[in-house]
């Protein structure tokens, strides 16, 4: 009987949002993602109330919030399928913003669609380099080891003429558009243009006066970035879906829950452990790539402190790691809370470190733990009710 | 940034540079070793990186400008060492009290409920990463807290109004006087108190791991959590005694900086800390001598390091150096090695 009943919760407690998904016939899962992909798309032009940021331009913000999902989605191979601590990921996002900006305009001019898969391949081997030789070090040390490189790059970039020193690298060309060039002040150039909301109370007003034009990457507006570096999103969090699915993925989870069964099991973990290093650099590259070319196009060493990565990693552990989803939702918060409550400017980070250990404490797992964990959970419940059972047994038998 | 040669001149030219520098690089050294006691206890225990440790600390820099102020205004004089003593002293133990009271409290609010309930490492880590950044920014924000209440008149000195983020200098600044020559480096009294200090806390914490009966619970503990709860020991208890120890240390060390340096600011324990940290890693964590040494070799071979290769590339130095010793003794220079203390 017992055994019974909590054979049904546990059926019950799987059953999540996923599922339910799956159980859809394919038109409904069809017209939902697409309804969602056109509603995410259109965010910054819809500007719903609440949510839209009044002190700064939603767009930018939006922007922000996909560049650090990226990253997290990035950090998330690394920290939650390999379980590698890295507390220096800005240095590879440093390296991406870098490269970016050395090749399309400090010292060469390529395009920005031709910097950005040399700034990727740049990224990944930066991270085979760094990688290769402390991967062997035990787990801990890593962290320690990676917050050391993650300074020394800022360093390094600080007091390195060829890149600009500590007075950075301005003018970063943007991408090139779709259609006629903006031309600026007045005209934005780009195939055609889409008005925005504006909210009065609750009430939606077509904006004329502000258009983005669809695909011209000008200084004034955010949102044509948006949907470029949310289309590259969506492309890496396909490829991550199908990477996590394969003996890749499956060994990245035998190394991370237990390195010495891996290996002996005929797991290579170190050449895995390296992969997911080189695989997270890369895509962290290219997340700087994107914000090195982004609206200001201006990079300095200052954009790239010690504590942006803390601030990877708190997102990355703060959605759940080994989630993708849960590393898109923690980017989201923690790049989009400190700037919707910018009118408590001066006590947003006060509230932010504060919300980190509140959070920590009140969900150890992460806001959405990934379902290993929870299908690990239910295991041990059962586990633990058939103990109980075996032991009620012999206590009846006594 | 001038492009400049390696100046090796600079460092083995003459015997007297070499030895400045090694001096200044001991002196700084052993600061970072008493900072680092406070992640190699929590790492020998816990098995967590204590990463809030650095607002310990600087808790505690602020604790000793502020009874400095307190004894003698804002009014800034300069003393000898012997003057300054008295009104020291009685910085050490508010700093000691102070960081003290800053690391149980970190204990309790943000560590204990994750230990309870096994909760992973990693968690651990955001939580401290999470309570380091609300302690640093409540002391930036200070001046705030102080007009909420109404006291920012009453504690004007203290708070600074509106500038609150900016340097905080302790009123005295403590002259150093030479009291010998070592190679033409006139090594000084402050020197020698900040090395001494510093070494004589490590040998009494080292002793009382070694030979007490708590420095057994805590060896005990960091061996083998579980078989020593069933043996009697408290954990708990002894979780918030090395949260304390590390917190009297980094009082210690907060009075030793401010006597050296002489300002502190909200941000001021972050690279320290990672310093510290790093300190501890080389030495082999969880590892109170290594802690030493770990302190000694990176404060002398940065400071060897910005000789050569110019200041700016001190933290790369730092930072190379540990990779290297990682590469060659990947536990550390002596090994990790609370649990193995011998009685």
């Amino acid at each position: 009987m017992a055994k019974d009943s909590s054979e049904t919760k546990v059926k019950k407690d799987r059953r999540g949002f996923g599922e339910k998904y799956a159980a859809a016939p394919t038109p409904v899962k069809v017209v939902a993602v697409t309804l969602l992909l056109v509603l995410v798309y259109a965010l910054p032009l819809l500007r719903p109330p609440i949510l839209t940021t009044n002190s700064i331009d939603f767009g930018t913000v939006m922007f922000r919030v996909i560049a650090f999902a990226l990253v997290a989605l990035g950090l998330n191979i690394v920290i939650g399928y390999a379980g590698l601590l890295d507390l220096g990921y800005v240095g590879f996002y440093a390296i991406g913003a870098y490269t970016t900006a050395v090749l399309t305009v400090y010292h060469y001019s390529w395009p920005f669609f031709l910097a950005l898969p040399a700034a990727i391949v740049v990224t990944m081997i930066s991270g085979v380099l760094l990688g290769a030789p402390t991967l062997r070090v035990r787990g801990d040390y890593l962290a320690i080891v990676t917050l050391g490189f993650g300074e020394i790059i800022r360093i390094t970039v600080q007091n390195v003429e060829w890149v600009g020193a500590s007075a950075g690298i301005k003018d970063i060309p943007h991408p090139t558009g779709i259609g006629a060039k903006p031309n600026p002040p007045f005209d934005q150039g780009g195939l055609f243009q889409v008005p925005r909301l504006q909210w009065d109370g609750f009430v939606p007003i077509v904006d004329l006066e502000h258009k983005t034009s669809f695909l011209a990457f000008g200084s004034r507006d955010a949102v044509p970035y948006y949907w470029l570096i949310l289309t590259f999103l969506l492309l890496i969090l396909i490829g991550d879906r199908m990477i996590k699915a394969s003996r890749v993925g499956r060994a990245w989870e035998a190394t991370r829950e237990d390195e010495d069964a891996a290996e002996l099991m005929g797991v290579p973990t170190f050449k895995y452990k390296l992969m997911a290093f080189a695989l997270g650099a890369a895509i962290g590259g290219m997340s700087g790539s994107f914000y090195a070319s982004s609206q200001a196009g201006y990079i300095n060493p200052q954009s790239f402190p010690l504590l942006l990565s803390m601030l990877f990693v708190a997102t990355v552990v703060v959605g759940g790691s080994g989630n993708r989803w849960g590393a898109i939702a923690g980017g989201a918060l923690v790049a989009y809370l400190p700037e919707r409550f910018r009118d408590f400017a001066d006590y947003r980070l006060l509230a932010f470190g504060l919300a980190l250990t509140v959070l920590a404490v009140w969900r150890p797992e992460g806001l959405f733990p990934p379902r290993r964990t929870r299908r690990a959970k239910a295991a041990e419940a059962e586990i633990d009710a058939l103990e109980e059972g075996t032991e009620n047994e012999e206590v009846t038998h006594a | 940034m001038k492009e400049r040669p390696l100046d090796f001149g600079a460092l083995f030219g003459s015997f007297d540079n070499f030895m400045s520098y090694t001096a200044g690089g001991l002196v700084f050294g052993a600061i970072y070793a008493l900072i680092a006691l406070g992640y190699t206890m929590v790492y020998g225990v816990l098995q967590l990186i204590n990463f809030a440790h650095s607002e310990v600390f600087m808790y505690g820099t602020f604790a000793v400008a502020w009874t400095f102020v307190f004894l003698h205004g804002t009014g800034r004089v300069n003393q000898s060492l012997g003057e300054a003593l008295p009104v020291l002293l009685a910085a050490l133990v508010a700093a000691m009290i102070v960081s003290a009271a800053i690391a149980l409290l970190l204990e309790r609010l943000a560590y204990r409920p994750l230990i309870k309930k096994g909760a992973p490492k990693l968690i651990a880590l955001i939580s401290a990463i999470g309570a380091s950044f609300a302690l640093a920014e409540a002391m930036g924000l200070r001046d705030r807290f102080a007009s909420w209440v109404g006291l920012d008149d009453n504690l004007k000195n203290y708070v600074v109004p509106g500038k609150a983020r900016d340097v905080y200098s302790n009123p005295v600044s403590i002259q150093p006087k030479g009291l010998f020559d070592i190679g033409g480096y006139s090594v000084t009294d402050v020197d020698l108190v900040v090395l001494f200090a510093a070494l004589a806390m490590m040998v009494a914490l080292d002793q009382f791991v070694r030979r007490t009966r708590f420095g057994r619970a805590i060896r005990a503990t960091a061996q083998d959590p579980e078989s020593a709860a069933l043996m009697g020991v408290n954990s708990t208890r002894v979780v918030q005694l090395t949260f304390l120890i590390g917190g009297l240390m980094a009082g210690a060390a907060a009075t030793l900086y401010m006597m050296k340096i002489g300002s502190t600011r909200q941000n001021a324990g972050f690279i320290l800390g990672v310093k510290a940290f790093t300190a501890a890693v080389m030495g082999g964590i969880g590892n109170l001598r290594g802690a030493l040494l770990g302190g000694l070799v990176l404060g002398v071979m940065e400071n060897w390091g910005s000789a050569v290769f110019g200041s700016e590339w001190k933290d790369v130095v730092a930072f190379v150096l540990l990779v290297l010793i990682l590469l060659v003794r990947p536990s550390g220079l002596l090994g990790e090695s609370l649990g193995k203390a011998r009685a």
